[in-house]
């Protein structure tokens, strides 16, 4: 991440200057720092709202049923945390609300998933394989129904607009296996002791 | 087909929540009291995501003002030409990874401007449709449990998401083409 962040800003001066643009990349600084801490505080209302009613979830056992319908699935990809672990349920209720296109709520099971995770993880600053498994399949971004495209396409006239959803799930299908697959081959040559002794820098 | 799926999401968030809600009851939690234990770390996790968020979204916006994305587009658009994939849509398969408002704008300008029955809205409409952010998840993920080391997933969320943009194409060919 480290050479990511520097490439990042590097490539951007330098592109900048070559295309006459570097007034613009400065204003980027300022509308991008603004507009990261709009990001999280536009959170933390409706994060407040899903922990919450995660809490409520947790107490009257819902998770705990969720998680156990989903368990001969979490059992085979999570098989580094005990599988009596609140994570456990934390990443069904994360899987759920993504693929019915519930993003506010997912994102909060998500986090409330990460902390769990990092209650296992031996080192606290690297991510462990669990951690890196549940975030590609975040990445991926697997939902059923593309609520936010189907709207663009109503809105231009396009007449059978859920004529993409069956690609959509196909190939989000497609990407989502992916990850979870690549996850799992690159955990072995990225094995996690390793990373204290600082030869990690991803 | 179309009916149940406008059905099934405009009543995906009510019926989870009227599910927590009357489960919460029947089993006798007090629910209000739970709700706002719960929630009080809305705040706390907001937050600590500020500092990955910062550093993830200026060096994207810097990213995007330099017109480095466009010079790409430009170098990679005669290669792409030959395998019959639209120059309108290479935009979007960098932004999609980077970020997801400006990924939607980039298809919104394509549906608007190349109209609904364009080989390329169909496409780029699957590309949006099928992915998320990689950059932002990673941020607000790993951010809030204050994960700096992100080891392989990185490379794996772009991988995955390089994966789905041939996946993309293969199967847009297949149906639309």
């Amino acid at each position: 991440m480290n050479y990511i962040f520097g490439f990042l800003i590097i490539i951007s001066i330098i592109a900048g200057a070559l295309n006459g643009r570097l007034q613009e990349v400065v204003n980027a600084v300022m509308d991008g720092a603004e507009l990261s801490v709009k990001v999280a505080f536009s959170l933390i209302g409706i994060m407040a709202f899903w922990l919450g009613m995660m809490k409520i979830a947790q107490k009257s056992g819902i998770i705990n049923w969720i998680s156990k319908i989903l368990k001969p699935i979490t059992k085979i990809l999570f098989n580094e945390i005990p599988s009596n672990s609140p994570a456990v349920g934390d990443i069904a209720m994360n899987f759920t609300a993504n693929a019915f296109g519930l993003s506010n709520a997912a994102t909060p099971f998500g986090i409330k998933a990460m902390e769990e995770l990092q209650k296992e993880n031996k080192n606290k600053k690297s991510a462990s394989n669990s951690m890196c498994l549940f975030l590609g399949m975040n990445t991926a971004g697997f939902q059923l129904i593309p609520t936010t495209v189907l709207a663009v396409l109503v809105s231009i006239g396009y007449k059978n607009p859920t004529e993409i959803i069956a690609p959509t799930l196909i190939v989000t299908s497609i990407a989502f296996l992916s990850a979870i697959v690549l996850s799992k081959i690159f955990q072995k040559f990225y094995p996690a002791q390793n990373i204290e002794s600082g030869a990690e820098n991803e | 087909m179309s009916k149940i799926l406008n059905i099934i999401s405009l009543w995906a968030l009510p019926v989870l929540l009227l599910w927590i809600l009357i489960a919460g009851m029947i089993k006798k939690v007090p629910i209000y009291e739970e709700f706002t234990d719960g929630a009080k770390d809305g705040f706390k996790v907001a937050v600590n995501i500020i500092p990955y968020l910062v550093a993830i979204i200026v060096g994207i916006s810097m990213l995007r003002a330099s017109g480095a994305i466009d010079m790409l587009a430009q170098i990679l658009t005669p290669i792409l030409t030959k395998i019959h994939f639209p120059a309108d849509v290479l935009p979007l398969t960098i932004v999609r990874s980077l970020s997801g408002s400006a990924a939607l704008g980039v298809f919104s300008d394509i549906a608007n401007s190349l109209g609904p029955d364009n080989y390329a809205t169909k496409l780029a409409a699957v590309m949006v449709g099928s992915s998320e952010t990689t950059f932002y998840v990673l941020a607000v993920y790993f951010g809030a449990v204050k994960i700096s080391k992100y080891r392989y997933s990185l490379f794996v969320g772009l991988l995955a998401d390089l994966i789905g943009i041939i996946a993309a194409i293969f199967v847009c060919q297949w149906l639309f083409a």
